[in-house]
């Protein structure tokens, strides 16, 4: 290779956002409305706290929290699914399922050990809307507990004030980022799903703020859950 | 720090590199789909010369057009597969597609963001210098690399995180990128494990499990378990899951020093 490279001028980092994100409003505005709809159904804030109200708290042990509350759900829900497996639950299906009850078991206790005396108490499951006997009901929870997690993670990266913390968040949301594809991919096997509404026409996977997240995920549990002390 | 300045050191410092390089991972690829272990290291040599070219934290346009090189890179390994007759099996058409279409997307996204400041498409030669001869006649071969490029970028994105931290909306574009390669890699290597007939090559990455074995290994191994300190395999609240299932939780970061050791025999020639 004999080519010598010249170093490009470099733009600021501010000219290079303006022109991302123009071009990232613009082409996601039809794709806005499509993923809006599960999120804006339950879009109330919870201004009144009362007293046993879970409070995230604030600062990176906030995100913390916010990580453990989620991973709290999706631990009870893969637990629940391998007490009570669905009729005619294959052995592949099984096996991924386990896997992943595992991973998020792992991730629950690792956030809690984390926390140490910040952390929140453990979460009281509402999964009255899901049927475990249903495989369908149950691979839809879960593909829905996944792809909501990975955009939740995507979102609250840039809270994260620790880079340590930043590192640990990497380092789960792509997992969790293969669970969803492979849940999506036993619903609908090689076809889009596996990396597809979750996505927008610049390849741009879903990033969604905690409130958005919070709204969202409230009707699975018992509790009521407080991010307003959360970073924006 | 230029990291095309790099990659052109890499080949003028040790220009006998590629070839070495070649004939061990022949070797190793080839026990690999024969019979099953391979044990050893790959690019050592492209590890040293790159840590004796790299310098300090890179910028955030250097950081962009790091990942730039690597999506080129995907793009254009599946814009070529997906043109070839009768080599992606039929029920896997769509996956494949799929992927090319979201590499293209990050293709110009990446392009868009940096504007004058983007670099231009490599060459590439996907049969790395050799090792992989049949990388276009062969679809295992093909997926196996597929696998390997997807691991690496999920383990690339995630080590450039920290470089990003002071930028916070451009961090959140890379995260947005970094769970699509992951997904991408999660089928990719299931299509495998079912192609193998083997059910411990899951979505997911056991130990540090996997071919290329550089792809896997590093600094911090796929097999880590400490995370922010805290070692994840002595939890007392995991009971009786086992470290395999451990190493699974948590994916790692690569260094970009490791990501271009691992890159750069797939790059004949850079651009421009």
């Amino acid at each position: 290779m004999k080519k010598t490279l010249t170093q490009p001028s470099e733009p600021s980092d501010s000219a290079m956002l303006a022109r991302v994100d123009r071009r990232y409003f613009l082409r996601s505005a039809g794709v806005a409305a499509a993923t809006g709809a599960f999120i804006l159904g339950a879009c109330t804030e919870q201004d009144l706290m009362s007293d046993d109200t879970v409070d995230l708290g604030e600062g990176d042990f906030g995100i913390l929290n916010y990580a453990y509350a989620l991973e709290q759900l999706e631990a009870a829900f893969y637990t629940q699914v391998m007490m009570t497996p669905y009729l005619n639950m294959t052995d592949m299906e099984k096996w991924i399922l386990t896997d992943i009850r595992d991973h998020e078991i792992v991730h629950r206790e690792f956030f809690k050990t984390a926390l140490g005396s910040k952390a929140i108490k453990g979460l009281t499951p509402n999964f009255s809307a899901i049927d475990f006997a249903d495989r369908k009901s149950v691979l839809g929870a879960a593909k829905l507990f996944e792809d909501t997690g990975v955009a939740a993670y995507n979102g609250a990266g840039k809270l994260i004030k620790d880079v340590n913390y930043l590192l640990v968040a990497g380092k789960i949301v792509s997992v969790e980022a293969r669970h969803a594809s492979a849940i999506a991919d036993l619903i609908n096997p090689n076809a889009l799903e596996f990396a597809g509404g979750q996505i927008n026409n610049m390849g741009l996977e879903n990033a969604f703020s905690p409130s958005v997240i919070l709204s969202g995920v409230q009707p699975f549990v018992m509790d009521k859950i407080s991010g307003k002390n959360l970073p924006r | 720090m230029n990291i095309f300045r790099i990659l052109d050191s890499i080949q003028q410092v040790d220009g006998d590199a590629a070839g070495r390089l070649a004939h061990t991972t022949r070797r190793m690829f080839m026990n690999r789909i024969g019979s099953s272990l391979a044990t050893v290291a790959v690019p050592t040599a492209f590890a040293a010369v790159v840590n004796k070219a790299y310098g300090a934290t890179p910028s955030v346009t250097e950081v962009l057009n790091f990942a730039l090189t690597l999506e080129y890179l995907e793009e254009t390994f599946y814009f070529q597969a997906n043109r070839m007759t009768n080599f992606i099996p039929a029920e896997y058409t769509l996956v494949f597609s799929q992927i090319e279409r979201h590499e293209t997307q990050h293709v110009d996204f990446l392009k868009g963001a940096l504007g004058s400041a983007a670099v231009d498409r490599p060459q590439f030669d996907f049969t790395y210098g050799g090792a992989f001869p049949d990388a276009w006649t062969n679809f295992m071969t093909f997926i196996t690399i597929s696998a390997a490029l997807e691991d690496t970028g999920v383990r690339a994105y995630k080590g450039q995180a920290g470089n990003l931290i002071t930028a916070p909306a451009i961090l959140e574009y890379a995260l947005q990128v970094h769970s699509v390669e992951a997904r991408h890699a999660s089928l990719v290597r299931r299509i495998i494990g079912h192609l193998k007939k083997d059910p411990m090559m899951k979505g997911w990455i056991t130990q540090d499990q996997g071919f290329p074995p550089a792809v896997y290994k590093g600094a911090t191994p796929e097999s880590n378990t400490v995370h922010a300190g805290l070692d994840a395999a002595t939890l007392s609240g995991i009971g009786s899951i086992t470290r395999d299932n451990v190493t699974e939780a948590f994916d790692e970061p690569l260094t970009m020093e490791e990501v271009l050791a691992i890159a750069g025999p797939f790059i004949k020639k850079m651009g421009m």
